[in-house]
């Protein structure tokens, strides 16, 4: 199963990667050979076969909703790459300005 | 006594008995790595200081009649997948170069409350993705067996710096076969324990239900000391099981007589270097003289494994790494945006992931971006899931007939750097016969089980049920009792 040009780009943007042309050029070999290669499983029948998400038997997890200690805002922010003591800054989110 | 030729076991009891101090046990390891690790790379990050202050705590402690955690003095390396609040935590990545995480992953919290010496943190594919350390942003880790090879991945560092006596333990992590792969390449012990029986809180999040934390040592014996402390439930891990640790170390004694040992025929068909064969078939031939019986077992759907494997767990990649935006921690682009992109934001998120990640994780983001995508979820991800209950059924009709199922780890001994870098496809077939564990959510332990004759170690693996973790730390005790693989060092030129 082939993949197209596009349709690198299109799930780099999906996956929030900028790819140069070279990037995409490379990556539409490469994960067409593999997702030729996970495409055998198309040879089985699994009609009757449910999903399984997790290997083992679980049930929810619940705890009494009582606070407890968590993370300070300094301990927080202590790796960001750019904050003001009290949020993480970041670019315009909308619109084209944003010099953060 | 010479610390570095003892056993963890060993090591414990002579610095809680006073034959050894802390220090000069931990002096004796950081020498070695100062000595070996330039031509090894096994450690992105050693704290030498603080593992020296932190053994002379120890002997202060003992010297004082203080209590002693059960691993007082021993040092340990952690993988550097797993969050270290005093030291940097990378994953191997740019990404996260420098990055120092705000808490202690459980795992590593227990390690410090029983008094391990944390030496420092291990090389590894980025993100745990990768089969020969060859992914790792800071240098691939060269195989003590043989320079020139790759030591396996993705715990490559842990594996290495284990063989190489840098640390008698080290703690890895095995999402399709990153504890057991490397551990067979680099002739040590590793266990991967049963999905849940070790937190997984702090591990940084590859594939969140393939991931387990285990031990990688050079015997089982010290894999079930290890695991005393490091197994067990964690309320702030929701998928840790709940079920009591049993004391592993004291359920090794027992024979093998009436184990029955299941053997797959697909196991041994092409693609099996023929010396790895021999080696596994004179590994089984020494179980059966040791009273356990050798039974055919099918796993018909084995086959499709790595197939499963290359869907299930770049899916949930492309999900948990998604966390790497550039806003909270780790790399940030410095472009300035250029308009190309639906907002500045988008364009900072875009640009950062692509500078921070490396090649391999990227790819496998773009798969499973893919795989999950509008149109393609029902035909790859949810068929993948479908293909992954027959692999759990697989083993569960299995483990009817037979309590363990042995075979090989890994179709070949180490192989030379470089030589699958080029072919992404090539490189996840190295894990063949260890994805089916991780996807039926099982346990499995590999240990050395003999040597090629151009002297690189070949590993023998053992499957159990869930929770089996006792059965094969002891059935690989009673064959590293009748054996010495496990016992041979790499001659290393310092």
């Amino acid at each position: 199963m082939a993949l197209t040009r596009q349709d690198v780009a299109k799930v780099g943007l999906l996956a929030r990667l900028a790819l140069s042309g070279d990037d995409v050029d490379r990556m539409t070999g490469e994960l067409s050979k593999i997702v030729g290669f996970v495409s055998q499983l198309e040879e089985l029948d699994t009609n009757n076969v449910a999903p399984l998400a997790h290997p083992l038997d679980t049930q929810n997890v619940f705890r009494a909703d009582e606070p407890k200690p968590s993370l300070t805002t300094a301990e927080a922010l202590q790796s960001a790459p750019r904050h003001d003591g009290s949020c993480f800054l970041v670019p315009a989110v909308l619109g084209e300005s944003g010099a953060a | 006594m010479q610390p570095l030729e003892l056993s963890a076991v060993d090591l414990v009891t002579a610095i809680r008995q006073g034959e050894v101090s802390a220090v000069q046990v931990a002096e004796a390891f950081l020498g070695r790595i100062a000595k070996v690790d330039g031509s090894i790379n096994a450690f992105l990050h050693v704290d030498r200081e603080a593992a020296l202050a932190r053994a002379a705590d120890i002997d202060a402690r003992r010297k004082a009649g203080k209590p002693l955690g059960a691993l007082a003095g021993l040092p340990v390396a952690v993988k550097d997948a797993l969050c270290t609040s005093d030291q940097p935590t990378t994953c191997a990545s740019k990404m996260l170069a420098g990055f120092r995480p705000p808490y202690d992953a459980h795992v590593v919290a227990k390690l410090r409350q029983a008094d391990a010496v944390l030496v420092g943190k291990t090389n590894m594919d980025e993100f745990a993705m990768g089969g020969s350390n060859e992914n790792s942003a800071f240098g691939a880790v060269h195989n003590p067996w043989d320079l020139t090879r790759a030591p396996g991945g993705s715990s490559g560092g842990s594996a290495a710096c284990v063989a190489a006596d840098m640390a008698p333990a080290a703690i890895g992590s095995d999402t399709g076969g990153s504890i057991r792969q490397p551990a067979g390449l680099c002739g040590i012990t590793g266990l991967k324990p049963t999905y849940g029986r070790v937190s997984r809180r702090g591990l940084v999040a590859f594939a969140s239900s393939l991931d387990q934390i285990g031990p990688m040592t050079r015997s089982a014996a010290d894999c079930a000391l290890l695991m005393e402390t490091i197994a067990g439930h964690d309320p702030g891990d929701a998928t840790s099981l709940a079920d009591d640790v049993p004391r592993y170390s004291e359920m090794l004694e027992k024979p093998l007589t009436g184990l029955r040992i299941g053997r797959v025929a697909e196991h041994f068909g092409p693609g099996l270097d023929p010396e790895v064969a021999h080696g596994v078939e004179e590994a089984f031939a020494a179980f059966k003289a040791a009273g356990a019986t050798i039974h055919d077992v099918e796993l018909p759907h084995a086959k499709y494994g790595i197939a499963t494997y290359y869907l299930v767990a770049p899916c949930e990649a492309s999900s948990n790494l998604a966390r790497y935006d550039g806003a909270h921690y780790g790399c940030r682009s410095s472009v300035r945006p250029t308009g190309e992109f639906e907002s500045p934001l988008v364009e900072m998120y875009c640009r950062s992931r692509a500078e921070g990640f490396g090649p391999e994780v990227k790819r496998r983001i773009m798969l499973g971006t893919y795989a999950l995508s509008a149109g393609y979820y029902d035909a790859f991800y949810a068929k993948a899931l479908r293909v992954r209950r027959l692999i759990r059924q697989d083993y569960l009709d299995a483990f009817q007939q037979v309590d363990l199922i042995g075979g090989p780890v890994s179709p070949t001994p180490a192989f030379p750097l470089g030589e699958k870098t080029s072919d992404p496809l090539a490189m996840y077939l190295v894990d063949m016969y260890t994805v089916g564990t991780n996807l039926a959510g099982i346990g499995g332990i590999s240990f050395p089980c003999g040597f090629t004759k151009g002297g690189l170690p070949i590993g023998f693996q053992l499957q159990g049920p869930a929770l089996s973790e006792p059965l094969l730390l002891r059935a690989a005790d009673r064959y590293q009792k009748l054996t010495d693989w496990h016992t041979r060092r790499p001659k290393l030129a310092t």
